[in-house]
């Protein structure tokens, strides 16, 4: 997978930050402690830019190559921002099999944006995304928390329509 | 005490169906009617028929209504709960018949099936550990510290012939001896609760149905092994299973279960959670024993094996949330129940994930040796359409596809090894006449090129050339030659690669080049594809006997590739055509096909 460093400035406020220097200081010395900690500025920031990596780097005191290789090893951390809305388009076997390989190539041509690509304005972001388990509802896409289910092409205007603002 | 009660399904699959609002519809109602201490709704675990949901059972007549939404609950309300009269038009079709309504267990999706790990989803408030108590929770912890030896405890494992549910299938019973063997400081019980195998879900029923069952059963491994903490491995995609995990881990500390001295006895037990970050790899036991260490996922060589030096570096049991969701009920019924069951080699129940193209999909857990027709055609409900049963699809991208010749096997470990699919976590998808076997290995192969980790080279590389072969296979530019190309290259990467990601990657490909090699050749040789799905492979055509030229076709092409004259007969132009199949599904008067 390519990381493409966002061209947008990271715009961290005083707040997010004392947020993430409590979140340090919880989980300092625990063994294993990183991923945690990642998991938890992701939240606070809604991804992982440089200067959050950097900072967790210098207080946690371990190397920031490792805490970049943690953050590009996994699918979950992100280091670019996501859109306003999420769109995340299950493509686990069974929604596969039930055609949702198709959505997301339509929903793709729909937002004019690649695989975990975001819209020009910030508001959508598009990505495929592993099972969430809801096979029984499958072809599934998520927006944000919500599940959308037993999909079919002509449910995605009315989905990308209730997301206007 | 309440003269009914109301059991919704708030497993994901349902709460994506929207179960919320059908239990907050509930309370307004019954609120309304002043009913508040007549009625009570209760929020469970998954009932396994997610294909149905949301689901609403009312006890005690034991009504089960499906599919269900907030605007049918006045009505369910004041019919059945005020007036006493069942609404039979929201009850599952199934359960209503001629002579009357029959019970949920009399159902062909119930009926075969046999609960031992999900006993309790769908049964009891996961979020209340009463209920969990009251169905003879933690008695099994409390008769394994006060009443039976850790060998005790071992020996019955052993002898209830418990093997790994997580796909290894390791005989649960010898690794916990191997891990007490070891004498240490400090030993770790662990549990995999990173269900990454697409289209398996029944870990994260346990969790949100039952999470006091794993509970438990962490802290009678604990016992018998010589641990004192745990830790769970759980997916970050399953918020609802880590927040009713949390939940019961907190409330077993309140009772004093968790965090001190368990039942008065010496043994000291307690557990936390670590979330993944979306990594398949870390499903595999050494690759996630290094992630809960705060490191990039990756396996390292065994041996040393967990069981000598697992995490960070003490020795471990790790074992998946199925697994341990059967020990506290072979702890209570003892090993003979459970070896009562199943076949020679694969005691107890499975729990399998039915999805793709079936009726019932959803979970359902039946003893093993069941037949895969048997739970595809009477369980599952058969194939929707009316199509034909093709394949199925075991072990997720580890395993392999079950054909039609074989729709008789005896589900169990073994079977499956035998005809080149596997048990895996127990995922099961079904694919009716419509789906590419090719593209089905090729979906796979694009699932483990994505998910290696990197570290070794065959399976870094070797997958990532097997997916360029099967690219060039369903764009019709291969040769016969690439088949046999693609097949050295699965052995060398089976025999080569460090962990069992590589080692199973080839699965999907060799599975389905040993029963439909006939595709593969097809796409080869005839550059067609069969099902009509490769899209480099297809060719859309008007058929000049029925296109009347209303140019609906035409006007719906985002390539511009349909021309014609209105009321004349309209033709596609090949060249520019980009397959998207939109003058197909526009056309009123079926005259548009592909092949």
């Amino acid at each position: 997978m390519a990381l493409k460093q966002s061209a947008i400035p990271f715009a961290g406020t005083a707040e997010q930050e004392e947020l993430l220097m409590a979140v340090i200081e919880k989980h300092k010395g625990e063994a294993g402690g990183l991923m945690p900690v990642l998991h938890e500025a992701q939240e606070i920031y809604g991804y992982l830019p440089i200067e959050v990596q950097n900072k967790i780097a210098s207080e946690l005191n371990i190397p920031l190559e490792k805490v970049y290789g943690v953050v590009s090893f996994y699918s979950q951390f992100s280091i670019n921002p996501k859109g306003k809305y999420k769109v995340s388009v299950c493509l686990g076997t069974a929604c596969y099999v039930k055609g949702a390989g198709n959505l997301y190539e339509k929903l793709k041509q729909k937002l004019g944006v690649e695989d975990g690509g975001i819209t020009d304005d910030g508001k959508f972001s598009l990505e495929a995304c592993r099972c969430i388990g809801a096979c029984g509802l499958a072809p599934v896409l998520t927006v944000n928390d919500e599940v959308y289910g037993r999909l079919t092409e002509k449910d995605l205007d009315t989905i990308l329509a209730k997301y206007k603002d | 005490m309440y003269r009914s009660q109301v059991l919704v399904c708030g497993g994901t699959g349902c709460t994506s169906s929207h179960s919320e609002k059908v239990i907050a519809a509930l309370h307004r109602e019954i609120e309304k009617h002043g009913l508040e201490n007549e009625i009570k709704v209760i929020r469970t675990g998954c009932f396994g028929l997610c294909a149905l949901g949301p689901i609403m059972i009312v006890y005690p007549e034991g009504s089960f209504y499906s599919m269900i939404s907030e605007d049918h609950i006045a009505e369910i309300v004041e019919e059945h709960f005020v007036k006493g009269r069942v609404v039979t038009k929201y009850l599952y079709k199934e359960t209503v018949t001629e002579d009357g309504i029959i019970s949920l267990n009399d159902t062909n999706f119930y009926k075969k099936q046999h609960r031992v790990a999900l006993r309790n989803c769908g049964v009891i408030d996961p979020e209340n550990i009463e209920e969990y108590i009251a169905r003879d929770g933690y008695q099994a912890l409390c008769k394994a510290v006060n009443d039976m030896t850790s060998d005790d405890v071992i020996n019955t494992i052993k002898e209830s012939g418990l093997r790994g549910r997580g796909g290894g299938g390791f005989p649960t019973g010898v690794k916990w001896s191997l891990a007490k063997a070891n004498d240490a400081d400090q030993k770790y019980v662990a549990c995999n609760a990173d269900e990454g195998d697409p289209g398996a879900f029944m870990d994260r029923s346990v969790l949100e149905g039952d999470p006091h069952a794993l509970i438990e059963a962490m802290a009678i491994a604990g016992y018998a092994i010589g641990a004192t903490k745990g830790f769970v491995y759980v997916r970050a995609e399953y918020p609802i299973a880590v927040k009713r995990l949390d939940n019961a881990i907190k409330q077993a500390r309140e009772r004093g279960i968790l965090g001190g001295k368990v039942f008065g006895s010496d043994f000291e037990f307690d557990m936390e959670i670590r979330l993944g970050a979306g990594a398949f790899v870390c499903g595999e036991e050494t690759a996630l024993m290094t992630s809960i260490e705060g490191n990039r996922g990756e396996p390292r060589p065994r041996p040393p094996f967990p069981a000598q030096k697992g995490l960070f570096g003490k020795p471990t049991v790790l074992s998946n949330v199925e697994t341990y969701a059967n020990i506290p009920q072979i702890i209570l019924n003892g090993a003979e129940w459970f070896s009562s069951m199943g076949t020679e080699k694969s005691k107890g129940t499975k729990v399998f994930a039915l999805g793709g193209n079936i009726n019932n999909t959803g979970l359902v857990e039946v003893p093993m040796g069941t037949t895969l027709r048997e739970v595809v055609d009477e369980i599952g409900g058969g194939i929707p359409k009316g199509k034909k049963f093709k394949a199925a699809q075991t072990g997720g991208p580890s395993g392999g596809c079950i054909p039609a010749s074989l729709f008789d096997v005896e589900i169990d470990y073994d079977n499956l090894i035998a005809i080149g699919s596997m048990m895996g976590s127990g995922g099961l998808i079904v694919m009716d006449e419509d789906s590419c076997m090719v593209d089905i290995a090729k979906f796979f192969l694009e699932f483990t090129v994505d998910e290696s980790c990197g570290k070794c080279t065959p399976c870094r590389i070797g997958t990532k050339r097997m997916l360029e072969i099967l690219e060039k296979i369903t764009s019709g530019k291969a040769e016969l030659e690439d088949i046999d190309k693609l097949e050295k290259l699965c052995h060398y990467i089976k025999n080569n690669s460090l962990c069992g990601l590589g080692q199973t990657a080839p699965n999907p490909v060799l599975s389905t080049l040993r029963y439909f090699r006939e595709e593969y050749i097809a796409h080869v040789v005839d550059k067609k594809c069969p099902a009509g799905v490769c899209k480099d492979l297809l060719q859309y055509s008007i058929d000049p006997e029925k296109c009347i030229g209303c140019s609906a076709c035409s006007r719906v092409c985002p390539a511009n590739a349909i021309s014609g004259e209105i009321k004349k007969v309209f033709i596609i132009d090949q060249n520019t055509c980009i397959k998207c199949g939109a003058c197909e599904a526009k056309c009123r008067f079926g005259a548009i096909s592909k092949g």
